[in-house]
């Protein structure tokens, strides 16, 4: 090789030294820290905001107890499952339990069920550990850590205590066929993932 | 040298996949998914209808149909997504067409239960034809969810444009809005049968 012509590979060498390559960066990153971070997953996944917002309408269907039960059993059970995800991450995605959390939730607020507000608190208890053990391993990888998880439970803390509050309050009756009806389009939702996750083209 | 040099700057602007965030990709399925109940008009006009029958039964069914066809519907979508066959799906589209027409037309008052059985049978047809015609590679739930809030909103639209029925002319107007759907319903059938 004449050092002319190496002298002409050389640039087009370097040219593909600095071609960019395929980039995967994380979950979901604001630039403000782990705390936003977590604030900013939980309001971006719809797997999460949804079942939480189901079970929050229902709560607010049940009345204020079951409301006040809610709105301090499901970010504790959801720190607690986190806390465990974190610990021990084997799985940050299981749509078709997210596809049977959708379908439970959302009928019960479809066909308005008189629950007793122990029966939802245990509800409660139940969607915060599988979520929160889902959103742990996540952010495990992610490397959020505890204070990604911190704000991922504040974020569903406001998001209950907003949501149950309003439905309590409805007094109109078509107010509260709104809020059955939001609870039938979360159930079709689900109807819906879980054909996906049973095809396996959940992307 | 100078080619060389221009060689080189084009090759540093070669632009390439970059995936910024995993969320990637999300916000076309959901696009999609609000895009495809509106994209045939044979399952527009069988929604809408929806939403005017049951404006034209007034409460409870004003809402009790609305929220029956989505949920049977998002069923026959689950049964087209996991290649469940269901024979005469066009036909069947075609057909609720007609007869949610007519039944408009007709100002038809069955049983509450016999007018939510017919909207959630001719539903799962509709679901069926979604299901199977989902496309690879879009996110799941993100499809769904454009997808419920789209034929919902159709619905809506029905039960929007339903409540001219409490005025005479209004209730002629919806009459003949039936017709119309029941007609469009015949020609989808005849095109399904040739």
């Amino acid at each position: 090789m004449t050092g002319r012509t190496l002298r002409r590979a050389i640039g087009p060498g370097v040219a593909v030294l600095l071609l960019p390559a395929t980039s995967h960066a994380h979950l979901v990153n604001t630039g403000l820290g782990p705390f936003y971070d977590g604030v900013s997953h939980f309001v971006l996944t719809p797997e999460d905001v949804l079942p939480a917002l189901a079970l929050a309408l229902l709560a607010g269907q049940r009345g204020s107890r079951a409301g006040r039960y809610t709105l301090f059993a499901l970010p504790l059970a959801w720190l607690l499952g986190g806390l465990l995800g974190l610990a021990r991450p084997t799985m940050s995605d299981a749509p078709a339990l997210t596809a049977v959390s959708f379908l439970a939730l959302g009928g019960l607020v479809a066909a308005e069920v008189r629950l007793r507000p122990e029966w939802v608190r245990g509800l409660a208890a139940v969607l915060g550990l599988l979520h929160g053990y889902l959103n742990g391993s996540a952010i495990s990888q992610a490397k959020l850590g505890t204070l990604g998880l911190v704000g991922i439970v504040s974020t569903l803390f406001l998001v209950v205590a907003l949501a149950a509050a309003m439905v309590v309050r409805i007094r109109v009756p078509w107010g509260r066929i709104a809020v059955r009806v939001a609870g039938s389009w979360i159930a079709a939702m689900g109807l819906l993932l879980l054909g996906w996750s049973l095809r396996g083209a959940t992307g | 040298m100078s080619k060389i040099l221009s060689m080189t700057f084009l090759a540093t602007l070669w632009p390439t996949l970059v995936w910024a965030h995993t969320e990637q990709g999300r916000a076309a399925g959901f696009l999609a998914g609000l895009h495809h109940p509106v994209s045939g008009l044979d399952h527009v006009l069988a929604m809408v209808s929806v939403g005017l029958w049951g404006a034209q039964l007034g409460p409870p069914a004003v809402w009790q149909l609305p929220v029956t066809f989505p949920m049977v519907m998002a069923f026959g979508g689950m049964l087209g997504l996991m290649g469940v066959p269901l024979p005469g799906v066009e036909v069947g589209i075609a057909l609720s067409g007609v007869l949610l027409g007519l039944a408009v037309l007709a100002e038809w008052r069955p049983p509450l239960w016999a007018a939510g059985v017919i909207v959630g049978f001719f539903a799962i047809f509709h679901g069926h034809a979604h299901g199977t015609e989902l496309p690879d590679g879009a996110s799941g739930l993100l499809y769904s969810i454009g997808f419920v809030m789209a034929t919902g909103t159709l619905h809506a639209v029905g039960i929007g444009i339903g409540m001219i029925h409490r005025w005479g002319w209004g209730r002629v107007a919806l009459r003949v809005a039936g017709g119309l759907v029941a007609l469009a319903g015949a020609f989808f059938l005849w095109r399904a049968l040739a």
